[in-house]
C-alpha cells in the first residue's frame, strides 16, 4: 500500500482581535525555478547557497525604465551605478544597453575602464577621489562631480598642470520635503554654498562646468521629491545662464528609486507601495520641462538608477539546515543564507519562499542564517511552511548591493551564476576557496 | 502524559480549552496524534502507526513528535506533569 504524503504535526493558537483588514493571502507560494531553470538543479550543480542573476530581467527592467523617461523627455542618458552591483558581467549588460558608468572610487573607475567604457562616459562621484584619479579623470575627459570645497581646490591645483580643462559638475544637496534630508554629500542649495561654488567654477580658467547633480536619498517612495529636486537644479541652471550666458549640458538626478522589497517597519509590502518608473519620470521630466530653461537649452537628463534596475534580477537559493523551537514556542528555521551574503536583510523584510509545495500549513517562524552570531537573522517573523532539513529555499529580489556589500565573515562567498537570454548558465564569479584568503596573508618569520 | 479531560477536539482539527476559552487548530497529522494521546496511546504506538501510514522515517517523525508534544505542553493541554 502506498504511503500517504507526510507533513509534520503542528498546532497553532487562534489569535482573536488581530484581523487582517487587507485580507492578504495566507496561501504558501513557491518559486520552483528561475527563468525556467529548476532551483534544485541549480543547487545540485552550483552548490548551496548560490546567487542567481537573470540577464533577461536586467534587460527588461532597463528597457522599461528607459522607455518611461525617453517617452517624456528628449535627451536621456542612464549611467550604471557600479556600487550597486559591479560584477563585470552585470556592468557589461548595462553598457551594452547604452548605459554609461557611474563610479565612486578609484577601484570602480578602473573597473569601468577595464569594462571598455570610454573615459568620457564615466561619471565620477563620491567624497573620496585621490589626486591620482582626479588627474586621470581630467586626462580621460570623465565627468567629475565635486563633493566638497577641499576637492574643488585640489581640482584647481591638478587641472592647472594639465593641458585639458577638467569637466566638472557639482553635487547639490537640498530640502525636497522628505526625511531624512541628506546633507553630507555635495553643496547645499538653500544656504547658498551650491551657488557659491558654481560662481567659483565659472570664474576658473581650468574648470569647465558641464552639469548639476543631486542624489536626494535612497529608497525614495515619494516621486514628488524628485520633482522638487529637479526644479531646484533647473533654477540653478537658469541662474548660471542669466549671469554668465552659459548653458549647462546635463542635469543628473542620481539614484534612489525604490525597489519592490519591503523595508523593515513598513505596513504594506513594497510591491504594493513602490512607485513605477513612470511615476518618477513624470515627476522629474515635468519639473524640467516646466522650468524657466529655454527649450533649445534643455539639458540632458542623466539617471544613476541602481537598485530599481537590478534588484528584481537577483535570487539567492539555499537550503534549510535545521529547525528548532525557541523558548517562546516560536519555530526557528536555520538556512545556509546568512547576513554575510544577504546584507540587505538589515533593512529589508526579504521574502523567503519554499521551492517545492510541501504543505498548506504555516507557522510563525524566525529564519536564522548559519553564522554563529546572534545578529544573523534573515526574518524576525514570517509565516513559513513546514520545511524540513535539506529542503531548498529561494529569496528573490537580492540583485542590488548584496554582491558588493557582502562580507567574507566566518565562511566563504558562493558561486554567482548568470542565466543568459537563451537560458544558458554561466558562472560569473567563482566560489571562494581558502586559498583565495591565504594568498593575501603574510606570516611573520617567527610564527611560520 | 495525558490530555486534559476538558480539552474538546473536533473531527476537523479544532481544539477548544474550556478552562480559559482558548482555541487552536491542528493539521491532519496533528489531529491524529492528539486523538491518540487523548486515548492514552504511548509514544511507541503513535510512532508505529504514523510511520506505517505516512511516508516518513522514524528519526524524522520522532524529532517532529517531540516538537509537537512540546507545543502541546506549552499550550498547557496536558494534565499536570511532574518532572
Amino acid at each position: 500500500m502506498k504511503k500517504l504524503k507526510y507533513e509534520r504535526p503542528i498546532i497553532n493558537k487562534i489569535q482573536s482581535g488581530m484581523p487582517d483588514k487587507f485580507g492578504m493571502s495566507t496561501r504558501v507560494q513557491t518559486i520552483s525555478d528561475v527563468e525556467g531553470i529548476p532551483v534544485v538543479n541549480i543547487i545540485k550543480n552550483y552548490g548551496s547557497p548560490t546567487f542567481v542573476l537573470s540577464e533577461q530581467t536586467i534587460r527588461d527592467t532597463y528597457q522599461e525604465a528607459r522607455e518611461a523617461f525617453t517617452t517624456r523627455y528628449p535627451k536621456v542618458q542612464f549611467a550604471w551605478s557600479y556600487k550597486t552591483n559591479y560584477l563585470n558581467a552585470v556592468c557589461k549588460i548595462f553598457h551594452s544597453e547604452g548605459s554609461w558608468a557611474e563610479v565612486v572610487s578609484g577601484f570602480e573607475y578602473d573597473k569601468a575602464i577595464d569594462n571598455g567604457v570610454k573615459g568620457a562616459h564615466i561619471i565620477f562621484n563620491g567624497p573620496d577621489k585621490s589626486d591620482e584619479y582626479l588627474a586621470k579623470s581630467i586626462e580621460n575627459d570623465s565627468f567629475i562631480h565635486i563633493d566638497h570645497f577641499d576637492e574643488f581646490y585640489s581640482l584647481i591645483r591638478i587641472a592647472a598642470k594639465s593641458s585639458k580643462k577638467a569637466k566638472v559638475a557639482i553635487r547639490v544637496n537640498m530640502d525636497t520635503g522628505i526625511y531624512p534630508q541628506w546633507d553630507r554629500f555635495g553643496f547645499n542649495y538653500e544656504n547658498g554654498d551650491a551657488w557659491n561654488v558654481l560662481n567659483k567654477i565659472m570664474l576658473s580658467k581650468d574648470l569647465e562646468l558641464v552639469g548639476l547633480h543631486t542624489h536626494i536619498g535612497t529608497y525614495i517612495l515619494t516621486p514628488n521629491a524628485y520633482g522638487v529636486a529637479a526644479s531646484k537644479l533647473a533654477e540653478l541652471a537658469v541662474r548660471v545662464y542669466r549671469k554668465f550666458n552659459y548653458v549647462i549640458s546635463y542635469i543628473d538626478m542620481g539614484g534612489g528609486f525604490a525597489s519592490k522589497n519591503t523595508l523593515k517597519g513598513a505596513y504594506l509590502p513594497g510591491k504594493d507601495t513602490c512607485p513605477t518608473f513612470d511615476d518618477y519620470a513624470e515627476s522629474i521630466t515635468n519639473a524640467l520641462i516646466n522650468s524657466e530653461i529655454q527649450p533649445e537649452n534643455l539639458p540632458t537628463l542623466i539617471l544613476e538608477t541602481g537598485r530599481a534596475l537590478i534588484d528584481d534580477a537577483g535570487y539567492l537559493v539555499g537550503t534549510v539546515l535545521a529547525n528548532k523551537r525557541l523558548v517562546s514556542s516560536r519555530r526557528a528555521t536555520i538556512i545556509d543564507i546568512g547576513v554575510n551574503l544577504l546584507f540587505t536583510s538589515f533593512w529589508y523584510e526579504h521574502e523567503v519562499y519554499p521551492v517545492k509545495e510541501v504543505s498548506e500549513q504555516t507557522e510563525d517562524t524566525t529564519i536564522y542564517g548559519p553564522l554563529c552570531m546572534n545578529i544573523d537573522v534573515i526574518r524576525e517573523v514570517i509565516k513559513f511552511p513546514l520545511l524540513q532539513k535539506g529542503d531548498p529555499v529561494i529569496i528573490p529580489r537580492v540583485g542590488a548591493y548584496n554582491m558588493t556589500q557582502w562580507m567574507q565573515f566566518i565562511t566563504l562567498r558562493p558561486n554567482i551564476i548568470l542565466i543568459d537570454t537563451s537560458k544558458n548558465i554561466h558562472v560569473i564569479r567563482e566560489e571562494e576557496t581558502n586559498e583565495v584568503f591565504s594568498r593575501q596573508e603574510k606570516l611573520p618569520e617567527h610564527l611560520s | 502524559m495525558k490530555i486534559r479531560n476538558n480539552i474538546a477536539i473536533s473531527d476537523s482539527g479544532f481544539v477548544f480549552d474550556s478552562n480559559n476559552g482558548e482555541s487552536f487548530t491542528l493539521n491532519k497529522i496533528g489531529l491524529e496524534i492528539l486523538q491518540m494521546l487523548k486515548n492514552s496511546r504511548t509514544e511507541e504506538e503513535i510512532t508505529q502507526k504514523i510511520v506505517k501510514k505516512y511516508d516518513v522515517d522514524i528519526e524524522t517523525f520522532e524529532q517532529n513528535y517531540f516538537d509537537f508534544v512540546g507545543m502541546l505542553r506549552h499550550f498547557n493541554l496536558f494534565e499536570n506533569e511532574s518532572f
